[in-house]
């Protein structure tokens, strides 16, 4: 549950569905970590500074006592904002994001995968003194947060918002994976017509991604797999020996996927 | 039909480019309007990117571009319906003589429900000294030590010092304006928990002033009770009755009584309105701080006339404020006057 990856899906009015990864508890706890690290030291900046402003004006005949208090009283409003409003103020500012949450690549966004609204940002701040008891150990948002469906915290869920995970996504290039200088079936096109006339788009979705993730997979199981899909489509369109001969399952398939996808605008 | 997949992200490419520059420019100048003109072509960006995604979808896909445009439109879908703008328009005056008292008045069951509780437990917190005076200590946490003393003694005390005698009152002022913050959100979030620590707070605070109160009225210091307390608590009380009203309106909605509604929508219906109820105690809670330090604190007996003056006029003002402010001008009322 802690390493869960689930996803929101979003249905835009325009009829087309897409996925936001969910973050998982242990990564906003991380986050946490390191929001609670810069509060600490940007309080203990702020008080720092302060109290060489007390230092300066405390000098000043008949006024120590008083700059002293003020000093002290200002100390104690610091502190509060400063534990209150940073993750408002940042959230605002970064559209859903704060240090911690920057650097773990993680954004706060509506459960609607919208952004932000200022009431939504106010609320699950506001929630976050419920969700660190007991005694700012985050026990009861962290149980909400391993419990829901979607990891929210009693903060999130009264103010509709999830932490999701910023992917990056690289802009695709032109499919040097499917690409072949050569493809033996191109000598058959009455069989490759066939071939595309028989496949469904989820069988050449299937030969495809065999293709293109082939590096990721260990090599019994590429074996496996290429053989499995290779057989399939061999009895789909069935290519003579003298093609076919000491042609890998692997190799085969990439010939399928060649032709399924590239040849037709040849 | 199967997608000639090269010559589809060769053609469409050009555009889903154009759109993350869109989206890039947007990230780094968030609060810079886009013209009419590069509106609309954004819009049809996004329409063009997210049909090549429907398309890639019912067609053969791969894996990596469907990720790739997914994500596209995802931001895109985020930027385009992004209301940034709209909800900074805050006007204060409006917000202060409308918003404000109009969402406790829509809310005035709760909070009749939490000055109820309070005041059942200042009942039985004087009923339980009356009972047995020992109880006294019991009641009264360390925080508050300076409440153990027999009142009639610090009265004597306090009315002989000087009026410079209280030292550190901004810090106090400080100290008090924080933690009264953290009680009433405290007291409003702990609604979550189906309102139960609502009212245990509620009640258990009116305990204390229900002890104190009796402490000093059995003990014939009903003025100076009136003139310490009155000045800030006619302000701090009714602030931390509205976390109490914010608490039992978040617990209703746990509940989801006399709605078929889910959680989620829920609490977006009354999300607006604890925004507005907290911000007004926080409000009420800072004046009722620099009251406390800079006022409630001077026990001068010739001073207490005034002292009780302000608390009662400011007492009147308040309830005056929160039961009548924005009545005329509120929207239902003005659509009813019209269609007379």
């Amino acid at each position: 549950m802690l390493g869960k990856t689930a996803s929101l899906e979003v249905r835009a009015a325009e009829g087309v569905t897409f996925r936001v990864p969910i973050a998982s508890p242990f990564t906003r706890c991380l986050a946490l970590a390191l929001d609670f690290a810069v509060v600490l030291v940007l309080s203990l900046i702020l008080q720092q500074a302060l109290g060489i402003l007390v230092v300066i004006f405390s000098g000043v005949p008949g006024l120590g006592t008083m700059i002293e208090d003020m000093g002290s009283g200002a100390s104690i409003l610091l502190q509060f904002f400063v534990f209150t409003f940073y993750g408002m103020l940042l959230e605002w500012a970064w559209r859903g994001q704060t240090v911690g949450k920057r650097l773990m690549k993680l954004r706060v966004i509506d459960e609607r995968g919208l952004p932000l609204d200022l009431k939504q940002i106010v609320i699950r701040n506001l929630f976050r003194t419920i969700d660190m008891m007991p005694s700012m150990f985050y026990l009861l948002g962290g149980i909400f947060c391993v419990l829901t469906k979607r990891c929210q915290r009693i903060g999130d869920i009264a103010a509709g918002t999830l932490v999701v995970r910023e992917v990056e996504v690289a802009a695709p290039s032109l499919h040097s994976a499917i690409t072949l200088e050569t493809n033996s079936f191109a000598s058959m096109p009455h069989l490759e017509g066939r071939l595309r006339q028989n496949t469904t788009p989820d069988e050449a979705r299937v030969a495809l991604d065999a293709v293109t993730r082939r590096d990721e997979m260990t090599p019994e199981n590429r074996l496996r797999v290429f053989s499995r899909i290779a057989s399939y489509f061999r009895a789909i369109a069935e290519f003579p020996d003298e093609i076919t001969h000491n042609l890998s399952d692997e190799q085969y398939v990439r010939n399928v996927v060649d032709t399924l996808f590239r040849r037709a605008s040849r | 039909m199967i997608l000639d997949l090269d010559r589809f992200v060769a053609r469409e490419r050009p555009f889903w480019q154009e759109l993350e520059r869109f989206l890039a420019r947007q990230d780094e100048q968030p609060d810079v309007a886009l013209s009419l003109a590069e509106a609309k072509r954004f819009h049809y960006l996004y329409r063009r990117t997210s049909s090549d995604l429907a398309k890639l979808r019912t067609s053969a896909g791969e894996v990596e571009i469907a990720r790739f445009l997914e994500r596209l439109v995802g931001r895109a879908y985020s930027r385009l319906h992004e209301k940034r703008g709209e909800s900074v328009r805050f006007r204060p005056w409006t917000w202060l003589t409308e918003t404000f008292p109009n969402t406790f008045r829509r809310h005035g069951l709760a909070f009749a429900l939490s000055i109820g509780t309070f005041l059942v437990g200042s009942g039985f917190g004087a009923a339980a000294l009356a009972f047995n005076y020992e109880l006294k200590a019991d009641f009264i946490p360390p925080q508050f030590s300076h409440l153990y003393e027999k009142p009639s003694d610090r009265v004597e005390r306090e009315e002989n010092d000087e009026f410079d005698a209280f030292e550190r009152r901004y810090e106090f002022s400080a100290t008090l304006m924080t933690h009264n913050t953290r009680v009433t959100v405290l007291t409003m979030v702990t609604g979550f928990l189906w309102g139960i620590f609502t009212l245990v707070l509620l009640f258990y605070n009116g305990t204390l002033i229900g002890v104190v109160g009796y402490d000093y009225v059995a003990d014939g210091q009903s003025v100076f009770l009136t003139a310490w307390l009155l000045p800030h608590g006619s302000v701090e009380l009714p602030a931390i009755f509205i976390g109490g009203q914010c608490g039992l309106v978040i617990a209703r909605t746990m509940f989801g009584w006399g709605t078929n509604l889910r959680l989620r929508q829920r609490f977006a219906r009354i999300r607006g309105d604890l925004l507005t109820l907290v911000t007004g105690a926080a409000l009420l809670l800072v004046w009722a701080g620099i009251v406390e330090s800079f006022l409630s604190q001077y026990h001068a007996p010739g001073f207490y006339p005034v002292k009780i003056a302000f608390g009662a006029t400011q007492l009147a003002l308040l309830i005056a404020y929160l039961a009548f402010c924005g009545r005329r001008r509120h929207p239902a009322h003005r659509s009813r006057i019209s269609h007379r």
